[in-house]
């Protein structure tokens, strides 16, 4: 029997997972990638929450939480493309789509 | 809401409150719609103002019939002005007979002045800031006797200090004008600590500012012992300030720097009057401590004596007048040191008429002579026919010659103080015999002997509006000489009042009965020994100055040390200035403020700024600009907040 502790803590994983891959990969499209990993972890875990839930007082179970994931993945969809379009334009102007390469903040 | 509170008996003045108000507010809309809008219309700006201070003069005699109808009764109209905790504001006046009286002699003293100015200020660049400057000095005056409550009190009474510094140093552009305002002010302002103090001291004490419940706290005995001693001794630091009595009479000589009407307004009716005002608005306090009323007349009679004998020295005619000024002010100081608070306002009106007089007359030989030296006058006795004669009425009046006021008045004063103390009465005495020789001393040098040419015009000068010739000196035009003679009027017929008490009965009236002693009766021996005292003082100057039995010269050289005393003003000034000006402040107190500025407010300054440089010396190798690195301290601080919150709820 799959229980509400399965889910997060493979939503919990993945998120792990994602966060060490954002902060550790020296490509943007890797850091990217993990990102997306970190955005889609929370989306398992706000469909887990919705689907152990109890609607209050008998009232029909609630489906808050996978209209909200379904909206994520649309803005993460979006968000996607333009982080893609930003990495192509750093390429063009700098060469390079390395992270440590682009240390502009420090000026 | 209008409170009205019925004096013990039924009788109040029946006054509109909205004709007191009006009195302080006339001249206060002449001095904003000049300043803000006549400035470049001068012509306009002094009818304006004297067109103010005539409504006012007006209001101030029909207040003084009415108050006289309620005898001397008193009316208090008093607004809440705001309240902020326990402090209870009021903004109110109050009516009574001590106030009619001042609204008087303010008022027509400066009318007069305000006409004569006319003529004295005609051609000065400022003359439209001039009138401004008078119209809220008048104001201030006005407001100080008007006032129902300490507080409002005190800002007039600063008001008055304000606008006097500003007419004193009104020739700003010359440096001695420029620091004889700054010395007023701030002699002035030392007194002024006094004055503050004895506030604070009646608020934390009393809980009140109302004149009228300090009067009946005194009255009942609630307000006694030491706080009376001290509350009566700080009011009376301020007048030593405003009323320049020793040792802060410093500033009156030196305020000669205004113009000559100026100096009539600030001697006469004004400024100096403010101090009498407040000692004699709060009689009973000092009445009810006997320290406070030893300290009172003894500076009055050091004051006298000072004023008096220093003003025998000075070869400036205006000099002379303000030393002379600080000499009576002294007597009413030492005429309320001996229970004489109906005299000295007695005094003070008197005054009010001569010494004006006087001042106006000196301006008067200014315009012909172009100078106030009297060594380079003389003879003007037959040229200026009209001053000479209101001069001399005004000179007999203050030397205490039968009938004039200045007789009445200064008799009483030597019957109050031969009844009460004799130590007192022996000053007092010896003072008049010196006013009428330093008087008639300068009656002498300037209207009598040879004219010695005056001051050649000095056509480089720009400030010098003098027209006319020295050399051949002229009366004064009519806007000078029917104030003088106005004038005249009041220092001979001020004075009868005293026949009968009436004016005593009637000032009287505005203190607690408590606190009234039953003035002696009219002595014929006082009267009689004051008049031969004068009348010696006179000869004694004739005898030096007119028929020069004696050389002044001579007795110069007899008597160096004293002469050379007196001709440095008892080193005062100089002694002011070295020891506190420059040691004391310049080089110990202001080099101890220095030490603190530069070590601790500076330190504090530049210490924030070096903590700043050193963290930043270590924390500025964590910017990267590594993004990664952000975001791993993003991670590290959510991981550290996450496990904060956990061991703070278990699950």
């Amino acid at each position: 029997m799959l229980t509400l502790e399965h889910f997060l803590t493979v939503g919990a994983l993945l998120f792990c997972l994602g966060l060490v891959i954002a902060l550790s990969k020296r490509n943007a499209i890797g850091v990217l990638m993990g990102i997306e990993l970190m955005l889609n972890s929370v989306n398992i875990t706000l469909v887990a929450f919705s689907r152990f839930s109890d609607g209050f007082a008998g009232a029909a179970q609630p489906i808050a939480g996978h209209a909200f994931v379904a909206f994520i993945i649309t803005v993460a969809a979006a968000e996607a493309a333009v982080a893609l379009a930003l990495a192509v334009a750093v390429y063009r102007s700098r060469q390079t789509v390395e992270v440590d390469q682009l240390d502009l903040l420090k000026l | 809401m209008i409170q009205l509170f019925a004096a013990a008996t039924a009788e109040v003045p029946g006054i509109s409150e909205a004709v007191l108000w009006a009195i302080i507010l006339c001249p206060l809309v002449a001095f904003a719609v000049i300043t803000l809008y006549l400035r470049k219309l001068p012509k306009i700006a002094g009818y304006l103002s004297i067109l103010a201070i005539g409504i006012s003069f007006v209001l101030s005699l029909v207040a003084l019939v009415d108050v006289l109808g309620a005898g001397g009764h008193y009316a208090i109209y008093s607004h809440e002005w705001f309240r902020a905790g326990d402090l209870e504001l009021a903004l109110g006046v109050r009516i009574d007979g001590l106030t009619a009286v001042m609204l008087v002699v303010v008022s027509s003293v400066s009318l007069l002045v305000q006409v004569y100015s006319q003529g004295y200020m005609e051609g000065d660049p400022g003359y439209g800031r001039y009138y401004a400057y008078m119209s809220l000095f008048i104001t201030a005056m006005l407001g100080l006797v008007l006032a129902d409550n300490l507080f409002m009190l005190f800002i007039f009474w600063e008001l008055v200090g304000l606008s006097s510094y500003l007419l004193i140093g009104f020739w700003f552009h010359k440096p001695s004008a420029a620091a004889a305002a700054k010395k007023a002010f701030i002699v002035t302002r030392l007194g002024d600590l006094g004055l503050l103090a004895a506030i604070l001291l009646i608020w934390t004490r009393e809980g009140t500012f109302a004149i009228d419940e300090i009067h009946g706290a005194v009255a009942a005995g609630t307000l006694a012992g030491t706080t009376l001693t001290l509350f009566g001794l700080g009011l009376f630091a301020g007048a030593v300030g405003k009323s320049a009595q020793f040792p802060l009479h410093v500033w009156l000589p030196d305020a000669m720097e205004g113009p000559t009407p100026v100096s009539a307004l600030i001697h006469a009716a004004t400024m100096v009057a403010a101090g009498v005002y407040l000692m004699a608005r709060f009689f009973p306090v000092i009445e009810a401590s006997d320290d406070a009323l030893i300290v009172v007349g003894w500076i009055g009679a050091a004051t006298v004596a000072v004023g008096a004998s220093l003003a025998i020295v000075q070869t400036d005619l205006k000099r002379v007048l303000a030393y002379s000024t600080i000499s009576q002010l002294g007597y009413m100081m030492l005429a309320l040191g001996v229970f004489g608070y109906a005299v000295a306002i007695f005094h003070l009106f008197t005054h009010a008429f001569f010494k004006a007089l006087l001042f106006l007359g000196s301006g008067s030989v200014n315009h012909a002579t172009n100078t106030f030296d009297m060594r380079l006058m003389g003879g003007l006795r037959t040229v200026m026919p009209i001053t000479f004669w209101t001069f001399l009425i005004g000179t007999l009046s203050l030397s205490g010659i039968f009938p004039l006021a200045g007789f009445w008045s200064k008799d009483e004063i030597l019957l109050e103080a031969w009844v009460n103390d004799k130590g007192l009465y022996t000053v007092a005495a010896i003072g008049s015999f010196v006013t009428a020789l330093y008087m008639f001393r300068a009656v002498f040098m300037t209207f009598f002997g040879e004219y010695k040419g005056g001051e050649p015009v000095d056509h480089e000068d720009e400030d010098s509006h003098f027209h006319g010739d020295p050399a051949h000196p002229h009366e004064s035009s009519w806007v000078m000489t029917v104030p003088l003679l106005i004038l005249t009027a009041g220092a001979i017929a001020a004075g009868w009042w005293a026949w009968g008490k009436e004016f005593h009965h009637f000032v009287e009236a505005a203190v607690p009965a408590e606190a009234i002693h039953k003035a002696p009766a009219f002595s014929y021996g006082i009267a009689i020994t004051s008049s031969i005292i004068a009348v010696a003082g006179i000869a004694t100057a004739w005898a030096i100055y007119h028929k020069r039995l004696v050389s002044s010269a001579e007795i110069r050289r007899t008597a160096f040390p004293i002469a050379a005393l007196l001709e440095n003003k008892f080193f005062l000034d100089d002694l002011y200035e070295r020891a506190f000006a420059v040691n004391a402040f310049q080089r110990g107190w202001n080099r101890l403020v220095e030490l603190f500025d530069t070590l601790a407010v500076d330190g504090a300054v530049n210490g924030t700024g070096w903590v700043g440089a050193q963290s930043s010396r270590v924390l500025r190798h964590a910017q990267t600009g590594q993004v990664q690195l952000y975001g791993v301290g993003i991670a590290a601080g959510v991981f550290i907040v996450a496990i904060i919150v956990f061991i703070a709820n278990p699950l």
